[in-house]
């Protein structure tokens, strides 16, 4: 194992831990796009460029907007009780 | 349960888990040393069968199409079903103005961002069998330059560009054009799926043969879903509820 792929490891595992730790929900949705930015490091520096680009439109595209939305949207019928 | 139960609890079954973890990875080859037969032969035939200079494209739209063709229906069929309960649970009108208030800056960014995000899914699209990429993930790129449109720059011009009913439009013809470009194989008097145009120079824009073309229906149906599931949740905030 090279030295960078050490590095993409150790970010993936912190990543992964912040997202549990992060408490407020908004925070927690932003600390997961950039959890899912790791894993594309990870992907890239282990050679499957074709995951990393998967990963990048799934956890940095996709998964942030249905996220935020479904967030706002309980957000918005909690207020109205 | 006590917070203490709860902790002895996970301690151990965390420490079981772990255990059965390590012992599982320690297990692994080493990184670079692949031992599948499928993965090998792949890699000594495909080029010279499919002209496709990314072995990963020629085996999701070439030697495992079908399997593409699924998960393009599992798509199709998902986004189908948020539509239908969606759209049956709200009113028409739509308050757009709700989104329109936005941070100059992040308009300023938006602006710059939804064409070079547009022009790179179409490239990803286009090169997928010649380099990393594909429909499938160009097709989000693309899908995301639209969406980005209506987040970060205005919604009015968002719901112009992409309205629904082109959204489905757009869906349904990358989808049923997959089944077309397969349909043509058996046409052409070869198995379903199976290319029937020139494979081409390696290497070259116009290679690959059907794949190229499956990519390419795969991307549009890709991004049609995109949108239109983007479409379903933005009308779901923004619509008068009943």
């Amino acid at each position: 194992m090279i030295p960078l792929q050490a590095v993409a490891l150790a970010l993936v595992a912190l990543g992964g831990l912040a997202v549990v730790v992060a408490r407020d929900i908004v925070r927690q949705a932003l600390v997961n796009g950039f959890f899912g930015l790791s894993l594309v490091v990870l992907f890239l520096v282990f050679q499957a460029p074709d995951v990393a680009l998967s990963a990048i439109t799934v956890s940095s595209a996709a998964a942030p907007l249905v996220l935020t939305i479904a967030i706002l949207a309980v957000r918005r019928r909690e207020g109205r009780r | 349960m006590s917070l203490r139960t709860r902790t002895g609890l996970f301690l151990a079954s965390g420490s079981v888990l772990a255990g059965l973890l390590g012992w599982a990875f320690a297990g692994l080859p080493a990184f670079g040393h692949y031992h599948g037969v499928y993965g090998r032969a792949l890699d000594r035939v495909s080029l010279g069968q499919t002209h496709a200079m990314s072995t990963i494209a020629s085996v999701t739209f070439d030697y495992r199409g079908f399997d593409t063709l699924g998960e393009e229906f599992i798509l199709f069929a998902s986004v189908l079903g948020v539509s239908l309960l969606l759209r049956e649970m709200r009113e028409r009108d739509v308050d757009a103005k709700r989104l329109t208030e936005r941070f100059e800056p992040i308009r300023a960014t938006g602006r710059i961002g939804v064409p070079v995000l547009f022009l790179l899914g179409l490239f990803v699209i286009a090169h997928g069998y010649l380099s990393p990429g594909g429909g499938f993930q160009g097709g989000v790129v693309v899908a995301a330059a639209i969406v980005l449109l209506a987040i970060a720059v205005d919604y009015r011009a968002y719901s112009g560009l992409a309205p629904k009913s082109a959204a489905d439009l757009v869906e349904g013809v990358g989808a049923g054009g997959y089944v077309a470009i397969g349909l043509g194989g058996l046409v052409a008097g070869a198995t379903f799926l199976e290319s029937f145009v020139s494979r081409g120079t390696i290497g070259e824009l116009a290679s690959s043969g059907t794949i190229a073309l499956l990519s390419w229906s795969a991307g549009i149906e890709v991004a049609g879903a995109t949108v239109v599931l983007a479409s379903e949740f933005f009308e779901e905030l923004l619509a008068r509820r009943r």
